[in-house]
């Protein structure tokens, strides 16, 4: 469903909120425009990773099972 | 110094109203009896029990004949959910709830899915707001035996559109059943429904009783084996006293409780703007102005929600938490799902009616530092 990501994240086995620290630690560091894939299994992830997107103007690609996709808007 | 407790988890359960554990008392030497039985002392416990029925009923609204006590808002709501279905069976073995239903109610509709049967579930918006629409489109689907809608969040304190949702089902000729147990006892409920549940934890009666009205009329049928107590709706024993101090307790909180939702709306108020204002990255969710006088919740971004309940026990403040690191399934409350929000660092404060404009002052002042210093630990400062 989403384009091939320019990095992947893996976070599976890490509890929640510790996907989306790795995801705000990581995504400033890519270059505008760029996808990331966060892989992680904790069930919260899937709520967590698009409010994040919302609070920090990031672009919330969608999710596919544990692969969870943020493109760097700004 | 052992920071003096600020409980502030009212939704779970309010501290004992002084009218509920008078009555409590009372009813403990007076209402011991099986009000069932034909001697005296089981004759003082009928006319306890019928005062008690006549109490909770008069204060809700409704006939006597129509309110059975059950042996919690749990089991209220499962025979709600259950007896409902069961009741319509021939219309059809379609249930429609609402995406925030209480577990209570979630699990008796997977009883009822688990045996054949099907839950449509309607989302909400942001602020936990019932999609009307969808609900419309549910409720007027084929084979719809019961609609379930919470009257307002337990997790968010959203008010729902009871009425309006009420309409669609008279239109569509489908009962309502309303899970009131955040309501009841602190604003009046909506007209419109067939079925109400509600705790007398919620409003400052004894934990461990429930009510359930079916209005005359409904179609609803006891999902137990039989039993003629309650008019046939609850199996098993009341608890008398607990009965009697939770219809006591009730009609006093019903008295007080518009100028209670005036005093504390205001404090409520005041945690939104100011956890929004002075806790960084903090999201405060629920409706802000449909919402129950008493509960608010909020998300600190980055936080985990374990590590903040216990933080703030060790500074005397008892508040409960939607995250999934606080539930015993690990996952995030079904609620803070369905609307989209942050999950974690979640904490939901809830007051009562001993609550002060000091515990709130107090919790005030200290959450803004308490946060910062897990986000410390954790390294994730500007982030
Ligand atoms: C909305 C709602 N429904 C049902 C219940 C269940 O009530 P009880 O705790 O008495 O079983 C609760 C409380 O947990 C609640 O908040």
């Amino acid at each position: 469903m989403t384009a091939e990501p320019d990095e992947v994240l893996d976070c599976l086995g890490q509890r929640c909120p510790l996907p989306v620290i790795a995801l705000a630690r990581r995504l400033p560091a890519l270059p505008v425009g760029a996808v990331l894939r966060v892989l992680a299994d904790d069930p919260a992830a899937a709520v967590d990773i698009p409010a994040w997107c919302r609070m920090r103007d990031q672009e919330f690609l969608g999710t596919s099972g544990t692969a969870h996709h943020v493109r760097r808007r700004q | 110094m052992i920071p003096s407790s600020v409980y502030l988890d009212a939704a779970t359960a309010a501290p004992l109203h002084p009218v509920a554990r008078q009555a409590l008392l009372a009813a403990l030497d007076d209402g011991w009896a099986d009000p069932d039985r034909l001697y005296t002392s089981a004759r003082r416990a009928r006319q306890l029990l019928d005062a008690a029925r006549e109490a909770a009923a008069q204060t809700l609204g409704v006939r006597p004949d129509e309110l059975s006590f059950t042996s919690s808002g749990t089991t209220a709501a499962h025979s709600a959910v259950l007896g409902g279905l069961r009741g319509r069976r021939r219309a059809g073995a379609v249930l429609v709830h609402s995406a925030i239903e209480h577990s209570a109610v979630l699990h008796a509709a997977q009883q009822h899915t688990a045996g054949g049967g099907t839950a449509v579930e309607v989302p909400v918006d942001r602020l936990g707001r019932l999609d009307l629409d969808a609900w419309s489109t549910a409720v007027t689907g084929s084979g719809v035996a019961l609609a379930a809608l919470i009257a307002a969040s337990h997790e968010v304190g959203t008010v729902q559109p009871v009425e309006a949702a009420a309409a669609v089902c008279a239109d569509a000729g489908v009962p309502l059943y309303v899970d009131a147990a955040q309501m009841v006892g602190r604003m009046p409920v909506p007209p419109g429904w067939s079925v109400l549940t509600a705790s007398a934890r919620k409003w400052g009666g004894p934990p461990g009783v429930g009510l359930l009205v079916v209005r005359k009329g409904t179609r609803w049928e006891s999902p137990w084996p039989a039993d003629e107590r309650e008019s046939g709706r609850t199996p098993g024993t009341v608890n008398l006293p607990a009965v009697v101090a939770a219809a006591a307790s009730l009609r006093a909180a019903a008295a007080d409780a518009a100028a209670e939702a005036a005093r504390l709306t205001p404090l409520v108020d005041r945690i939104r703007s100011r956890v929004a204002a002075e806790v960084p990255d903090v999201e405060v969710v629920g409706d802000p102005e449909r919402r129950l006088p008493h509960l608010v919740t909020f998300s600190c971004l980055y936080v985990d929600g374990e590590a903040l309940l216990h933080a703030l026990d060790r500074r005397g403040f008892a508040v409960s938490s939607g995250s999934s690191c606080t539930s015993s399934t690990l996952r995030p409350s079904h609620v803070l799902e369905a609307m989209g929000v942050l999950s974690h660092g979640n904490v939901r404060v809830s007051l009562h009616a001993g609550s002060t404009e000091a515990d709130v002052e107090r919790f005030l002042a200290e959450l803004p530092g308490i946060v910062a210093d897990l986000r410390a630990e954790a390294g994730v400062v500007g982030l």
